[in-house]
């Protein structure tokens, strides 16, 4: 029996430095960095006070007053970015029963900044142990319960199949991808808006990767604060954003003539059960995800002709990833060219995952390898080709990339070009 | 609060905010145990000296702690800075 | 042929029972757990009752460094995980980590936790925030705190979608066991009763404000006035069925069912979805109606939602077509954890042969439904659990019996 295939016929993204689809892929392909001083609040009391912040105006994209109060920041970019992708897809909803599109939409803390604003007002700033009810918006519940940024995602695309939130922290966004396409893979959906989606710039997540210093604490340049891969690394910077997909079963999308961005071949998940933030060096399990998913993709080493990496730029992320990458593709891991688009848009959590599988597919379809920005002195424990400061043009069929997350969650997936034989 | 932060002030708060791994006698002789034997890994050090810094009022300095494994190395850092307020 | 997957272990932390016999024990005498909060000081709130675990003493059951970095609600879980794994007889030090998955249901994280914390960085400044707030508010928490306990390193998640989550995780972890891993561990337990919760409950406009208890959480009842939050849940270790014989594992029941659906767009004047989630999951186990000895009812107890789901319930069923019960209503609803706990009150009932009663009401009969309010003896060999989540979310399992 042959087994379904997915395709991507869709893709929707707002990213700091690159509200939709064409904006972000100058960004990412011209090297530019959108990292800076946190401008949505006053930083000062934070030890990391960087952020990739996106200039993003809900109005200007087409949300209402009504949706724009209901609606914390993360399901704004939600919501934006699935009508995006049904946009860019070509495809009719209309014509599809709404019972056979699905959604999943992953976010690794939901609607943080609604809670945190609504905590303020009814606590008056933490004054009062029991919180006033009679200050909560009656929009509160919203906020507390993350599934509703689900609501709006499957409200705005007209879905009526399975829908749901998958939250497995940093890597919440390309596995509610591999999620939605095991939907469309055992038959319970035909279409499925799949993504994910994280609005972590408040004070109470600066001051939580504070507290463990994870950040970067290079205030006094933010611009290149970001450094995946660099001897002087030392942490991530914080971003926001989403991106999400229309993913269709490929012979359905055939059949439309719909444009088919990539398919996705191969997927995986696996945990490393050693701690909630830490990693072991030898980078075993992620190199098990991306052994299953190579396997599931039916693709050898030889094939990857590029890896978007997690690259967060935390010492310990980017050697325990390196040697993920020598561990599953051995020798070969030296042949292919690797890239952490975190040194240009920051690490937005839950969203981020679903953002590279964005900029994966955007260099499948031309043939671009974006760059990591800021790498001018490589770790020698990281001894990779990481495509430093300049995008490569390279002809490209086939693209790993992966997510590591507090949790211990580890994921890989593998894109194929359409048109790739396999 | 005494002038001095000794073994038994770093045991009391590193029980509250972070406890005691199983098989650790934190009574035992522990000064020279590196933490990681003891049981704790980089997030209990974190809430430990967040803890010390706030209840003794000084800043005991990333680069310091980085190198401080052992009970007695953080207790010298923090006994320096509570001298140097003094 | 899709390889059979059965329930081989249950734990449970429930406000009316902590472990499971104690709750299964308290649900068949119709013993209520629903009462005055005793968490903070309910006083100055329109609600006041909900759900609490009693007798739960965490430093029993957990060391001392798990203590400072957890929520309440992932100390719950981390325990009725390891009463599962006790119940299935399976010691997981004793697998491989692939060959285990975790997937979770959670609704708002560990909620207290991050209340806390924001009152520690809102009162005094960013420097007093704990080193744990990274992971210990965040949705994910107990898959990540269980997978690590347990050495669990297969394909792993945690799954929201408010009150449905709880089947929507037992779900994707059937899936796994389809896909080959040997064991997974799944279902939720969750809870939010702290002041930063209870507002966020209220605000849902769906809090009862009942002056008892005993009047408080009254589904298909004509006085239905909203639900009492609650807090626990049940965790399960699924097997493949053939695997699970193998070994002589004592088998509770299939997951023979599962369907989800989301309601369509408010004003857009389409059909509800629910009766479709129903339908699918009947369809997914391959049973007919008349198959179904019991249902569990989601049971919100607000009047329309009543009304919603008496209606899907008599479109597939009949009207009085089928026994429906709501043990819930001794306990409160518990978020993911509601659900969870329902599939192992039907896999009890399943095991005993006996149909648990929904307690405090009396049914209107406008709704047409056949509510189980004492507890009968009709031995059920299968029962389908509904749950459905704030803004459209409509899960559906199907349990029977293995034999």
């Amino acid at each position: 029996m042959t087994r379904r295939e997915v395709a991507i016929t869709g893709i929707g993204v707002v990213s700091p430095g690159g509200i939709g689809v064409p904006e972000f892929w100058s960004l990412l392909t011209e090297g530019r960095t959108a990292t800076r001083l946190v401008t949505s609040f006053d930083p000062a009391q934070f030890r990391s006070r960087i952020a990739a912040e996106a200039d993003f105006d809900p109005a200007e994209h087409g949300l209402g007053p009504q949706e724009i109060q209901r609606m914390d920041r993360a399901a704004q970019f939600g919501v934006v970015t699935a009508r995006e992708a049904v946009r860019r897809s070509g495809l009719d909803v209309s014509t599809v029963d709404p019972g056979r599109i699905a959604v999943s939409v992953g976010s690794a803390i939901g609607a943080s900044i609604g809670l945190e604003e609504e905590y303020r007002v009814a606590s008056d700033d933490g004054k009062l142990d029991l919180l006033d009810e009679n200050y909560a918006s009656k929009h509160l519940y919203n906020f507390f319960v993350p599934s509703s940024i689900v609501a709006e995602v499957a409200w705005a695309v007209g879905a009526e199949g399975h829908a749901t939130m998958v939250s497995d922290g940093c890597t919440s966004g390309v596995d509610a991808v591999g999620y939605g396409c095991e939907l469309i893979r055992e038959g319970s959906a035909d279409v499925v808006i799949a993504g994910g989606t994280d609005a972590p710039i408040t004070p109470i997540t600066l001051a939580c990767f504070d507290a463990i210093k994870a950040t970067t604490p290079r205030n006094d340049d933010p611009e290149h604060a970001s450094r995946p891969f660099d001897a002087s690394r030392n942490g991530f910077v914080l971003g926001e954003g989403a991106a999400m997909f229309a993913l269709e079963d490929l012979e359905h999308a055939r059949q439309r003539g719909a444009h088919i961005h990539a398919v996705i071949s191969g997927f995986a998940g696996r945990c490393n059960a050693y701690h909630m933030t830490g990693l072991k060096t030898d980078g075993r399990e992620m190199a098990e995800a991306i052994r299953v998913a190579m396997d599931e993709a039916r693709v050898n080493p030889e094939d990857i002709q590029y890896i978007n990496a997690h690259g967060s730029g935390t010492k310990q992320n980017d050697r325990h990833e390196t040697a993920a990458f020598k561990r599953s593709l051995g020798e070969q891991a030296y042949r292919i060219p690797v890239s952490s688009i975190k040194s240009m848009i920051g690490h937005s959590l839950g969203a981020i995952g679903a953002i590279e599988v964005a900029a994966s597919v955007l260099a499948l379809e031309h043939d671009v390898l974006p760059p990591t920005a800021n790498l001018h002195t490589p770790d020698p424990e990281c001894d990779l080709d990481y495509i430093p400061v300049t995008a490569r043009e390279q002809d490209t069929d086939t693209v790993l990339t992966v997510a590591s997350g507090f949790g211990g969650f580890q994921s890989a997936m593998v894109l194929t070009a359409p048109g790739a034989s396999r | 609060m005494s002038d001095k932060f000794t073994i038994e002030d770093l045991k009391s708060i590193l029980r509250e905010c972070a406890g005691e791994d199983e098989g650790v006698d934190l009574d035992a002789q522990i000064l020279d145990t590196k933490f990681e034997d003891l049981g704790y890994e980089s997030l209990a050090i974190f809430e430990t000296t967040s803890r010390i810094e706030r209840e003794y009022g000084v800043s005991l300095g990333e680069e310091a702690l980085n190198d401080a494994d052992t009970p007695r190395a953080l207790l010298d850092i923090v006994n320096a800075r509570l001298l140097s307020l003094a | 042929m899709k390889p059979s997957t059965v329930v081989t272990g249950i734990g449970v932390t429930a406000p009316n029972g902590l472990g499971t016999k104690a709750y299964w024990a308290a649900t068949l005498e119709a013993t209520s757990g629903i009462d005055r909060i005793t968490r903070f000081d309910p006083s100055r709130y329109p609600a006041r009752f909900a759900g609490e675990v009693p007798g739960f003493v965490a430093k029993e059951h957990l060391s001392s460094r798990l203590l400072p970095q957890t929520d309440h609600m992932t100390r719950l879980a981390l325990v009725a995980a390891d009463w599962a794994f006790a119940d299935a007889g399976v010691q997981p030090d004793q697998l491989d980590g692939y060959d285990m998955s975790v997937v979770t249901a959670s609704s708002a994280g560990g909620f207290e936790f991050g209340e806390r914390e924001l009152q520690a960085l809102w009162s005094k400044g960013s420097k007093y925030v704990s080193a744990y707030q990274s992971f210990a508010w965040f949705y994910a928490v107990n898959t990540g705190q269980i997978s690590i306990r347990n050495g669990m390193q297969g394909p792993s998640a945690a799954l929201v979608s408010d009150h449905a989550g709880g089947l929507d995780a037992i779900g994707q972890a059937r899936r796994q066991i389809r896909k080959g891993t040997p064991l997974a561990l799944t279902g939720g337990v969750d809870g939010s009763i702290s002041p930063y919760g209870w507002i966020s409950h209220l605000a849902s406009g769906r809090i009862s404000t009942a002056e008892t208890p005993d009047r408080a959480y009254l589904p298909f009842d004509a006085a239905a006035s909203g639900y009492v939050p609650g807090e626990g849940g049940a965790l399960f270790v699924l097997e493949e069925a053939n695997a699970a014989r193998k070994r002589g594992a004592e088998i509770y029941g299939e997951i023979a069912g599962y369907a989800s659906t989301f309601d369509p767009r408010p004003g857009s004047g389409r059909p509800p979805a629910l009766k479709r989630a129903i339908t699918l999951a009947l369809q997914d186990a391959g049973m007919a109606p008349q198959d179904i000895d019991v249902v569990f009812a989601d049971a919100v107890a607000v009047p329309e939602l009543d009304r919603l789901e008496a209606e899907a319930i008599t479109e597939v069923f009949g009207p009085r077509g089928v026994p429906v019960t709501a043990p819930k209503t001794m306990t409160g609803r518990l978020y993911a954890g509601a659900a969870p706990l329902d599939v192992a009150a039907a896999l009890l009932a399943i095991r005993d042969g006996v149909l648990p009663p929904t307690v405090h009401i009396e049914p209107d009969d406008g709704y047409q439904l056949d509510v189980v309010t004492g507890i009968r003896t009709t031995p059920p060999r299968s029962a389908l659990v509904i749950a459905r989540g704030y803004g459209g979310f409509n899960s559906a399992v199907v349990v029977r019996s293995a034999r």
